[in-house]
């Protein structure tokens, strides 16, 4: 069950086409990646999805029913330009923005000082912000945006700027809010963050949607069926015998240990191969080589703009 | 909780918590108060010391006319020249001298003072005012015209002025209006600019410090700017509403402390004031004198009494408090779209230009008016929106005609809400715009989005 969906949205600002009839569907509690080049539209998405702007065409739902302003109140945005008054004081700053979220006072600050101690940042409260490193002012900004539980979360480029231990931190966050039922939306450049943590993507090039679907179903759309095979035997003996059959991508010889990139065709059954195999030596390994994200991503988005000109 | 309610909330006490508002409030009643105590204050503490004088007078007459005062003591020097009496001016413990020469009553028109510092005010006003009067007299001697003739000349005109309306005549106050329509102008004029300008910094903080985009996810943008603008508001009356408070309190304290004073020196002295009584009785001039401004003094405050009672303060008030506040909306949101327009602070003076001028024009328009309160131009000027919180303001105590006022109220009011309109829609733009160098012709078309 699709818990947001956009449907064919434009936007044009006045000298370019910042989106163009893109839609999306995020199913409800999935982690669903927005991927592109710099400049492809993301941001102009998401505060569309934020309705920071309004969209020129196109439809946008929640839960079913067309989104209106009160849906915000069920939202938490990090956006990509982070910041917060730099002059407020931390706890006072989390109130008032945890209230412009529709909480109510006691509420808001009994849902911060679960928050607080949870992040172990209680103590900062009567600190101003100005007075916080840009990795506490962060930790703060992302607690800033969860604590009033919203049931979709919108992270803008939520990596950057966190050292390797925030960053894992954050991850973990993440899939915990994925686990209590939140649904994330989240775009990104770190193509290894997506492996690791998104169920869907959208990929979003000039403008236009040109990719989507389940991660695990785009990969196998993009598999080459490219195996590595590693055995003990020497690839001369059978090297013949091989190039006949199949493409070889690639061999290594290390002392008896010989490691091979084959790509079959979609066809070939892969148990013939081996049989082949395990005439010349002993096989230690036989993966399927699946394209990463990065590849794809890359394949994708150079293919499309070969198609554009 | 309303949700433009949390932003006004917020905005009105993050500045009035602020150091500065706080000194600012404080000081600002003081620095008033003292402004209005001060020259009271100073006449109080005049100097003490008694100064001898020695006199050099060539005419051995001008002399005579030299009185001495409670701390002025003036001695007749048997010496003719003035290098005589400076020669032993150092072995003697006097204070000056005073060189009358021989021609003053003859075309000069100086005498001097030696001193081996420089001499008080107290004691150059006084030797003027005792010798001006005398050398008129000689110089009038000298040409053949008595004192009696001099007499009768001596006028002093007192102008009083009437207004004739609904076949009364009505005594018109024009210096009180005059300065009640200053006052009431410039207080305008100083709000609209000093808190306009603080919700143009108040719009460049949030968008520098990329906190805007957090909180347009929660609030519409129209209701952040309107919360600031109204936040801000409120800060600025509440300020003013201290500052009358506070001056009012530091200027009646002050003057019962100085009335305390005063009569607490008059019993002591008493003595003395007979004395001086005496004294005046002997020279009736100076003594006709006194009185005169003694029933000057007394006819001003009456006069001062009959205004106040003659204003209409509710609707001053009421007038005020609308163009005040009229006038601060249709500026404080063209500043809240300058502030969300540009980057940086220094980007700002471009399009403060525009606003700058119609504001300043009102100003001078201000002190010329008050000469002509009713004349076309002041007419013209308190109609036009854009000058008519600060002109308009001005004119009332002088009387404007209901339909004048009507209209200029009603112009500022159509005008404010054409002003904020266009002001949410380039503020709506400019917040999420960053690193974009902002040309008139790029708000132009931010307005038509």
């Amino acid at each position: 069950m699709e818990i947001f969906c956009a449907k064919d949205v434009v936007k044009r600002y006045a000298n370019h086409l910042a989106l163009d009839k893109v839609s999306i569907d995020v199913p409800g509690g999935s982690i669903f990646g927005l991927l592109g080049p710099n400049g492809a539209g993301k941001t102009t998405l998401i505060r569309i999805i934020n309705q920071i702007i309004a969209p020129d065409a196109g439809e946008l739902y929640f839960e079913g029913r067309k989104l209106t302003i009160e849906h915000t109140l069920q939202f938490g945005y990090l956006p990509e330009e982070r910041g917060l008054y730099k002059k407020m004081k931390v706890g006072e700053q989390s109130l008032y923005l945890a209230c412009l979220k529709g909480l109510s006072k006691k509420e808001a600050q009994h849902k911060i000082k679960h928050w607080f101690s949870k992040f172990e940042i209680m103590p900062w409260w009567d600190k101003k912000v100005e007075e916080l490193s840009k990795g506490m002012a962060q930790k703060l900004q992302f607690v800033i945006t969860v604590l009033h539980e919203p049931k979709l979360l919108i992270f803008d480029e939520p990596f950057t700027g966190f050292d390797p231990i925030n960053t894992n931190l954050l991850k973990q966050e993440i899939l915990a809010l994925k686990q209590n039922g939140s649904t994330i939306i989240f775009s990104t450049h770190n193509m290894a963050s997506v492996e690791e943590l998104c169920d869907y993507i959208t990929l979003i090039n000039e403008s236009k949607c040109i990719l989507n679907g389940h991660i695990d179903d785009i990969k196998k759309n993009y598999k080459t069926n490219t195996y590595e095979i590693c055995f003990s035997g020497y690839f001369n003996k059978f090297e013949a015998t091989l190039t006949s059959l199949y493409q070889i991508l690639e061999h290594k010889q290390q002392n008896d240990i010989t490691s091979l990139r084959i790509k079959i065709s979609a066809k070939t059954n892969t148990n013939e191969l081996l049989s082949i195999m395990m005439k010349y030596g002993n096989v230690i390994s036989f993966n399927e080589i699946l394209p990463s994200m990065n590849d794809i991503f890359i394949r994708v988005v150079e293919e499309a703009s070969i198609s554009n000109n | 909780m309303n949700k433009i309610g949390l932003i006004i909330q917020r905005e009105y006490l993050t500045r009035v918590k602020r150091r500065a508002f706080i000194i600012m409030t404080i000081l600002g009643p003081i620095l008033m108060g003292a402004l209005m105590v001060a020259p009271a204050v100073i006449a109080t503490m005049e100097d003490k010391e008694v100064k001898h004088i020695q006199i050099v007078d060539q005419t051995k007459i001008i002399y005579q006319a030299i009185h001495d005062s409670k701390y002025l003591k003036f001695e007749l020097s048997p010496d003719t020249s003035i290098e005589q009496a400076e020669k032993k001016f150092d072995s003697t413990k006097y204070y000056a001298i005073l060189f009358i020469p021989a021609n003053i009553v003859k075309g000069g028109n100086s005498v001097e003072i030696y001193s081996d510092k420089d001499v008080s005010r107290e004691m150059i006003k006084h030797v003027k005012s005792e010798i001006d009067n005398e050398i008129q007299k000689e110089k009038l001697k000298a040409n053949g015209i008595s004192e009696d003739v001099l007499r009768i000349v001596e006028t002093d005109i007192n102008v009083n002025t009437f207004i004739i309306k609904e076949g009364q005549l009505k005594k018109s106050f024009t210096d009180f209006k005059m300065i009640l329509g200053y006052i009431a102008g410039l207080i305008i004029y100083m709000f609209v600019f000093m808190f306009g300008a603080q919700v143009m910094r108040g719009v460049l903080e949030e968008k520098t410090n990329r906190i805007v985009e957090v909180i347009v996810s929660s609030v519409r943008p129209f209701q952040l700017m309107m919360g600031k603008i109204i936040g801000v508001a409120l800060v600025g009356l509440t300020q003013f509403f201290l500052w009358v408070v506070l001056t009012f309190l530091i200027v009646t304290g002050a003057q019962t402390m100085l009335v305390s004073q005063d009569k607490f020196d008059a019993e002591k002295l008493d003595p003395d004031t007979i004395n001086t009584i005496s004294i005046m009785d002997k020279s009736t001039v100076t003594g006709d004198k006194k009185g005169a401004d003694k029933d000057e003094i007394n006819q001003v405050v009456s006069d001062a009494l009959a205004y106040l009672n003659d204003i209409n303060f509710p609707v001053m008030l009421g007038a005020f408090l609308f163009f005040f506040l009229a006038g601060y909306l249709l500026y404080a949101s063209l500043f809240a779209a300058i502030g969300g327009a540009v980057d940086n602070e220094t980007d700002t003076q471009q399009f403060m230009l525009p606003i700058t001028i119609p504001l300043i024009l009102a100003i001078i328009m201000l002190f010329n008016m008050v000469d002509n309160p009713n004349g076309p131009l002041a007419f013209w000027f308190s109609i036009i929106p854009f000058t008519s919180p600060v002109v308009m303001m001005a004119r009332i105590p002088f009387g404007v005609p209901y339909w004048e006022v009507a209209l200029s109220a009603g112009l500022l009011v159509l005008t404010f809400i054409g002003t904020t309109w266009m002001a949410g829609k380039i503020y709506r733009t400019g917040i999420l715009m960053y690193g974009k160098k902002i040309t008139y012709r790029e708000l132009w078309k931010w307005l038509r989005y």
